[in-house]
């Protein structure tokens, strides 16, 4: 099973979480929307996949490189 | 001896087997690939029968001359990966230096076509350590830069001190899966420090060109590779002495007049800069430099009604259009090679700033945030400086804004121009007076300061009190740009006379 990590661009604070574990993604869908610099910094999926676990909420403050959302294909356990 | 033969031998490079092992990889031999970077075959080479009677080292493993791009000389040197990988002995070595002082003589540009091992260890000792030795390849390179344009195409290694080939040529053209640049190489870096590392993850294309920034385009194969080489060298003057050649003029691929819908109002939305650079440049014109480094920033070289530019734009899909220390990176490398070669400069101002925050901090974001502004300020090139949207605190600075001495600053209706933005002002000056509120009454505080601050930094303001030079629809942009850059096309390169500059970086 292949596992793929979307990780912050930049440091910032999470503005909103678009997705839900268990749902599926699409290549290039926002996840994540981060506010940073008062900026909205959309964060999208490098490549599809299901998602296996959501780990930021709003609000939550994030580093430059942290792990926000993990997907995966769906393949098995 | 027969001259004939002995020249159809040297033509022919190494043994059949690496002819073969060669196409296996996708790569060409040295000579076709100079057949593919000039116009027609009247190549005039030197020392093709280099070390002639080693016997197994056809012009010495690198072919060097002058052929025809785009109907001016330029000057070239191509290893030849069948004879002993490409690697350099003395006389390799003397050919290359002996190219790069014909085109120093000459002025003209100097094409690098890489694709080697390195230097040959057992001839150290007259190859490397001496005056006409290795060292003087670079000490060669430097003295060129900025005297005429240096260009690598890098189709396979550049290993070790050849690693320093590419890095000290203005642009680099990597090929993807075959090249590859690295100090030391992944067997090395496992015996010497540990590591276990791929080669493709230790210096392969794709990382170059999207993480260290050594690489500037990648490309698919070598065809595309030395086109890219070709039409780079038809944005560049011969030499520093002249004028960036013009090309017919065309019409954008999109119109200027959509250029309105595509910037938001909301200063906090994200849009596509490159929606706006399709409908203000010639169609087809736009040539990046380092697409996908730093993509926060884009640098690129273009056409404006058939006159070269370089465009420098913040892109506010990719982090917000912030400047980083790599988009900073970027952006001075960008501007001083259009300050050697004569290019204007157009920014595109949508800027919040450079990113704050103890990471970046710890990078040294502001001695590298000091090179760019430095890069700016030195430019005396024509430069015209766009605000298209906000340009807040420093970012102003380092996108040539007024006090930079760009020739202009022109502003679209949507620009704003603050030392930050409403919501982070109105907090930083009345933060301890909003906190001694009672909380019923912060909201209606904050609104009418911020509405104050804005009034503040209208853009009628700005206007009237000549921070900007002209307000500009929109739909205007182009026209108003081509016109500009005609008048100021005789500025006067004037800067006070020094041995060097001490940059910040």
């Amino acid at each position: 099973m292949a596992i793929h990590l979307i990780t912050a661009d930049m440091a910032g604070v999470v503005a909103e979480v678009k997705v839900r574990e268990g749902d599926q993604v699409a290549p290039g869908a926002e996840v994540v929307v981060l506010e940073s610099m008062k900026m909205h910094i959309p964060i999208t999926a490098g490549q599809g996949g299901r998602v296996r676990e959501v780990r930021v909420a709003a609000g939550a403050f994030v580093n430059e490189g942290d792990v926000l959302v993990v997907l995966d294909d769906g393949t098995g356990a | 001896m027969d001259l004939r033969r002995e020249v159809e031998r040297a033509r022919r490079g190494g043994d059949e087997k690496y002819h073969r092992r060669n196409r296996q990889q996708g790569k060409l031999f040295a000579r076709e690939r100079l057949r593919l970077l000039f116009d027609d075959d009247r190549f005039v080479e030197d020392g093709l029968l280099a070390n002639a009677l080693a016997g197994d080292l056809p012009a010495d493993g690198v072919v060097t001359g002058i052929g025809y791009v785009h109907g001016r000389p330029v000057a070239v040197m191509a290893n030849d990966s069948t004879v002993k990988a490409g690697s350099w002995g003395a006389r390799t070595v003397e050919k290359i230096l002996r190219i790069q002082e014909t085109a120093l003589r000459q002025r003209i540009p100097l094409v690098y076509l890489v694709d080697s091992a390195g230097a040959r260890i057992t001839d150290q000792v007259e190859m490397f350590p001496g005056r006409r030795h290795a060292g003087r390849i670079f000490y060669n390179q430097v003295r060129l830069s900025g005297v005429v344009p240096q260009v690598c195409v890098l189709l396979g290694p550049s290993a070790a001190g050849g690693a320093y080939i590419p890095a000290f040529c203005d642009v680099v053209i990597m090929v993807e899966g075959n090249a590859s640049m690295y100090l030391g190489s992944p067997r090395m870096a496992e015996m010497v420090i540990g590591e276990k590392v791929s080669l493709e993850e230790m210096g392969g294309a794709r990382m170059h060109c999207t993480v260290s920034g050594c690489g500037d385009v990648l490309c698919a194969d070598e065809p595309e590779a030395i086109a890219a080489a070709r039409r780079y060298l038809s944005y560049f003057p011969s030499n520093f002495t002249e004028r960036p050649p013009a090309a017919p003029a065309s019409e954008p691929e999109a119109p200027t007049a959509e250029i309105a819908s595509i910037v938001p109002a909301d200063q906090n939305a994200p849009f596509d800069m490159y929606q706006l650079i399709r409908r203000l440049v010639d169609a087809g014109s736009f040539f990046e430099i380092k697409a996908l480094f730093a993509p926060e920033l884009i640098t690129g070289l273009a056409r404006l009604n058939g006159r070269v530019v370089g465009i420098v734009a913040n892109q506010p899909r990719v982090k917000g259009g912030v400047l980083f220390v790599d988009s900073a990176d970027k952006a001075a490398r960008f501007i001083w090679l259009c300050d050697a070669f004569n290019i204007p400069l157009i920014f595109l101002a949508d800027v919040p700033g450079f990113m704050i925050g103890s990471r970046v901090e710890r990078q040294g974001i502001i001695r590298h945030g000091a090179k760019m502004i430095a890069a700016v300020s030195e430019a005396t090139v024509p430069k015209v400086s766009v605000i298209v949207r906000k340009a807040y605190g420093a970012g102003l600075y380092a996108m040539a804004g007024p006090a930079f001495e760009p020739d202009c600053c022109l502003a679209l209706p949507t620009a704003q121009i603050a030392v930050m933005g409403p919501e982070a002002a109105v907090n930083a000056v009345y933060y301890n007076h909003i906190q001694a509120l009672p909380p019923e009454e912060r909201e209606a505080f904050v609104a009418q300061r911020r509405a104050e601050y804005a009034a503040d930094i209208d853009l009628l303001r700005l206007a009237s009190e000549l921070i900007v030079d002209a307000v500009v629809d929109p739909a205007d942009l182009r026209e108003e740009l081509i016109r500009r850059l005609d008048v100021y096309s005789g500025r006067v390169r004037d800067w006070p006379a020094k041995h060097r500059p001490v940059t910040p970086v």
